[in-house]
């Protein structure tokens, strides 16, 4: 019989009492005990990045992150970055280049996208790139997403956001 | 459509509809669900690649304390399920939810533990042991086909299928050919590797005998037609639901054990089931692809011109034939889309797809297409050289021109019409051609290892019930459905049976009515991937969701469209003809009065006796239409690739990618763009990182996201993309698919750079993908033969 721990952790502002079973993970956590389903869970060994979350505000990956190691300490999700009718800069970037398309691998890259506006550089495409390179995405093909967290940071921060390469039309028939 | 006016919605930047719910953590994934009383499963899978099951001990696994209850094959009397298929000489396998007294590959699952926690099952599943008896690993493809060793011993071989085509006079035209440039290409495993992995939720229903299963698949109603079957219920109560779904890209496009084996155990012990595979399970047993051995000839005039093609296909199609796709579903797309976009009378395949103890083939976006590309690709460059042209000059003086459509291939594929000439020239505009052959003579010059890959294919998308990805297969993948209606609120919802994950059909397909309708984009409610909301349907593979629902969804569009105006013309005393429906209001030219949806809505449905009654026995705002393609239409691209490899690790950095693609008419070129990004992205996995490995004893050795490799952001250059925005000509509506396009241009063009790039040690890229190593090899090889 494992023994459970006592825990209060804060969540989006929220303070949970709990006891919970010192294996657990801060995945199953959010996502089972807490009911806040938009941490996903992608490799459960910190490769993929879909669990990214910001412990007290910096990021971490919830998959290698026991509960218990959250204990009296702030944990940020998705759910606490901005709601439907009032998105995060972040989340309104996100949505006008569409930067997402099934959005599994989005709260992840979230947290990682705060945690850049939040450290204050305006960034080359290429640092935006390596900045990003521990979240994976299967379906964008990351050229939405690195033009929604430049439009963000230079919003943000000032200077010159990466502006893509527009589609183009066919050179009209003759 | 039936107003003339230029279509507003069609074409448009439409915000997506589902953004809202994905942005702030809000979707609705399968294991997101969270039913009262569920249960968990964990599973106890195979280590051996081929072994007879001897014994499962399960003593001290039952011990544990909420634990509910232990299964294997024994337990279950549903009887396999057998992909059919008509083609001469094909043997099907049979799929079960347990492995039945053997293993055939290492991950197959052999026991399921089910508990209250997945914790608590996985604390059990470690308590059971398993003895194997083990037997000879068919690993190799070509030693499986020779072996006496049977991995199903119903079968005469290990050969699953075997076919022969030809066309023309092959022989003839190699023994006439000025050159000739023959090779073996080798293009190793892959796995489409969504983010989110399967996950499987069957709530089965004790008082009313009714399951539903929620399931991360792209086929919702393949899967209910499968499990009525299996197991034996009657359709009406089989529900699959495909709720949000993180990403398929085929590795969700089949039916899986656990989906039997959680809607079994959910039958059985009357509670929610639920499982939820971990990265290793998707690792080890969601369907892998690409796995091809081709051996193939190309014959050439001394102007360049393509005289003749042949080509030995070897597919190693895994354990077990895919259901419903069958296991010839790759192997003979290669051998179908091998001739290319080019203008060849002579073409002659052989395909082969050989059973061996290795995870289950399936589909994986662009299925055979990518490897076809790959080898006619690298064979064209092959031969330009020889002849002395620029691989450019080498495409325009054999792609098959405007004037030739439709052109059939030498495999008898057809192709419509599609700008192939148009997108090979668009593409060197749009990279300057000349700028960038510049910029790598430059390059070369200073000792750089710089390389320019060109690739122009071409699909058959959008495919109609005339055209079969497998003759006899158990589905019929040529029609799709659409239900438009008009609530009495004036709401507007279109239910559809395609399943959208992650390519925006609640937006594109929405698009599609409010322009038939005349109202905003945001106003349509698209409802999909539910089999119980549609009379039947497939779901979303294959590149077809656009042609076939869209169509559909214009077809109920009008017809909706005419019971509004009906009506309205009726509550305005106008003629029908006269009104017009834009914003959602109804207007009459030249008048005054307008009305909106819902105030129609509300006479139709709630106001009694507002209609006459002889208008009232058809009167509703509802319209359920059907939409066959029939052949479907053709789709191509050229891919330009510039790469650069450096000469002391042999890493490959793709520096620039460049699409020009006909895609038809674009709904949200958004959308488009997102989707040939994402199939670039997975393309440059497939040519540079990724590879599924199994050794000599089928051991699986790509076991995390550490082995296989996917590309980050940091591995992917800026994306361009133009489009032709250019009408095809027998889609309704004028779309063409287009979402697989990306992983069929860019291994080949990439594979072309690289050759390009090594030009100067004369090494030829024939294997995929080039990994440090593999360059690192040819490159040795190259200077010690040298020296």
């Amino acid at each position: 019989m494992i023994q459970k721990r006592s825990v209060t952790i804060t969540v989006n502002g929220r303070a949970h009492a709990q006891d919970i079973e010192p294996r657990r993970l801060l995945t199953d956590f959010l996502r089972e005990d807490l009911g806040l389903t938009g941490t996903h869970v992608g490799c459960e060994h910190g490769v993929c990045g879909a669990c990214t979350i910001l412990l007290d505000g910096a990021s971490a990956r919830a998959c290698l992150c026991l509960a218990v190691q959250a204990d009296g300490r702030e944990v940020t999700t998705v759910e606490g970055m901005g709601e439907i009718g009032a998105l995060s800069l972040l989340q309104e970037k996100f949505r006008k280049h569409h930067a997402l398309q099934c959005g599994f691998c989005t709260p992840g890259m979230l947290a990682t996208a705060h945690e850049m506006l939040t450290d204050g550089a305006p960034l080359t495409d290429g640092e935006i790139r390596e900045a990003l390179s521990g979240n994976l995405c299967r379906c964008t093909g990351y050229e939405h997403i690195v033009r929604a967290v430049s439009e963000a940071l230079h919003e943000r921060l000032g200077g010159q956001a990466i502006t893509g390469p527009v589609t183009g039309r066919a050179l009209d028939a003759e | 459509m039936q107003n003339d006016a230029r279509p507003k919605h069609i074409g448009s930047r439409a915000q997506r509809l589902e953004d809202p719910r994905l942005l702030t953590g809000a979707g609705g994934f399968v294991d997101d669900i969270q039913l009262a009383h569920s249960l968990h499963v964990a599973l106890v899978r195979s280590d051996h690649a081929h072994a007879r099951i001897l014994a499962v001990d399960v003593d001290a696994a039952g011990d544990v304390p909420g634990v509910v209850g232990i299964y294997t094959a024994d337990d279950f009397t549903a009887k396999p399920l057998h992909a059919t298929s008509r083609m001469k000489g094909y043997q099907s396998t049979g799929l079960t939810a347990l492995a039945n007294g053997k293993v055939r590959y290492v991950g197959e699952a052999v026991a399921a533990v089910v508990a209250e926690s997945r914790y608590i099952a996985e604390d059990a599943a470690n308590l059971i042991n398993v003895s194997y008896a083990p037997l000879p690993d068919l690993v190799d493809p070509r030693a499986a086909a020779a072996s006496d060793v049977l991995l199903h011993e119903r079968h005469v071989s290990n050969v699953l299928v075997s076919r022969k085509f030809a066309r023309g006079d092959v022989a003839e035209a190699m023994a006439s050919a000025a050159i000739r440039v023959k090779e073996s290409f080798r293009f190793h495993r892959k796995t489409p590797l969504a983010i989110e992995n399967r996950s499987y939720l069957a709530d089965f229903n004790k008082g009313k005998q009714a399951l539903t299963l929620y399931s991360s698949t792209q086929v919702p109603g393949v899967i209910r037609d499968a499990l009525a079957e299996v197991l034996e219920m009657p359709g009406h109560s089989v529900r699959v639901v495909a709720p949000d779904v993180g990403g398929g890209f085929g590795g969700k496009a089949s039916l899986y054990p656990e989906e039997i084996l959680v809607s079994l155990l959910s039958r059985t012990l009357g509670q929610p089931v639920k499982w939820t595979s971990d990265r290793l399970e998707d690792l080890l047993t969601t369907s892998q692809a690409f796995d091809e051995t081709v051996d193939a000839e190309l014959a050439v005039d001394k102007e360049g011109r393509l005289l003749g093609l042949k080509a030995e296909i070897l597919g190693d199609v895994g354990a077990y034939s895919i259901y419903p796709w069958t296991a010839a579903l790759e192997p003979m797309q290669v051998a179908g889309f091998l001739p290319g976009p080019y203008q060849l009378a002579n073409y002659q395949a052989e395909v082969v797809a050989v059973a061996t103890n290795k995870t289950p083939a399936g589909p994986y976006r662009g299925v055979g297409r990518p490897a076809a590309a790959f080898v006619l690709e690298r064979l064209i460059d092959m031969a330009a050289a020889k002849v002395g042209l620029d691989p450019v000059e080498m495409r325009r003086r054999n792609l098959v021109q405007p004037d030739q459509f439709p052109y059939r291939t030498g495999s008898g594929i057809v192709w419509d019409q599609s700008g192939f000439t148009d997108c090979l020239e668009l593409a060197c505009q749009g990279v300057d051609y000349p700028a960038l052959q510049a910029e790598r003579n430059a390059a070369r010059r200073a000792g750089r290892w710089f390389g320019i890959g060109v690739a122009s294919y071409a699909e058959l998308t959008g495919i109609g019930s005339r055209m079969s990805a497998a003759p006899g297969m158990p589905i019929n993948t040529g029609t799709e459905t659409a239900t438009v209606e008009i609530d009495a609120s004036g709401a507007v919802r279109a239910t559809f049976g395609v399943a959208s994950h992650g390519q925006g059909l609640e937006t594109t397909l929405a698009q599609i009515v409010a322009d038939e309708l005349g109202v905003q984009v945001g106003k349509v409610q698209v409802i999909h991937g539910d089999s119980a909301a549609v009379t039947h349907s497939t779901g979303t593979y294959a590149s077809r969701s656009t042609v076939l629902a869209g169509g559909a969804a214009h077809l109920s569009g009008q017809a909706v469209r005419a019971k509004v105006l009906e009506a309205a013309a009726y509550l305005l005393e106008a003629d029908a003809d006269d009104l017009d429906i834009e914003d959602g209001i109804i207007s009459e030219q030249g008048a005054n009065k307008t009305l909106s949806l819902a105030e129609v809505g509300r006479a139709v449905y709630s106001e009694m006796g507002r209609f006459p009654l002889e208008m009232r026995a058809e009167l509703d705002l509802r319209a359920t239409k059907f939409y066959d393609p029939e052949f479907g239409t053709t789709t191509s691209a050229t891919h330009i690739a510039a790469v650069e490899i450096d000469p002391e690790t042999f890493i490959v950095t793709v520096k620039r990618f460049l699409v020009a693609e006909d895609c038809g008419r674009l709904i949200n070129p958004m959308i488009v763009d997102g989707q040939v990004h994402g199939g670039i992205v997975q393309g440059i996995g497939a040519a540079l990182f990724e590879e599924v490995v199994h050794d000599q004893n089928g051991q699986a050795l790509s076991a995390s996201l550490v082995d296989y490799v996917s590309p980050s952001a940091a591995e992917t250059p800026k994306l361009e993309v133009l489009h032709l925005d250019t009408a095809a000509l027998g889609t309704l509506g004028g779309y063409r698919g287009m979402g697989e396009g990306g992983t069929i241009g860019a291994p080949a063009a990439i594979a072309n750079a690289i050759s390009d790039a090594l030009s100067h040690l004369n090494i030829n890229i024939t294997e995929l993908p080039a990994t440090p190593e593999r360059i690192y090899r040819l490159v040795t090889a190259a200077i010690e033969g040298d020296a």
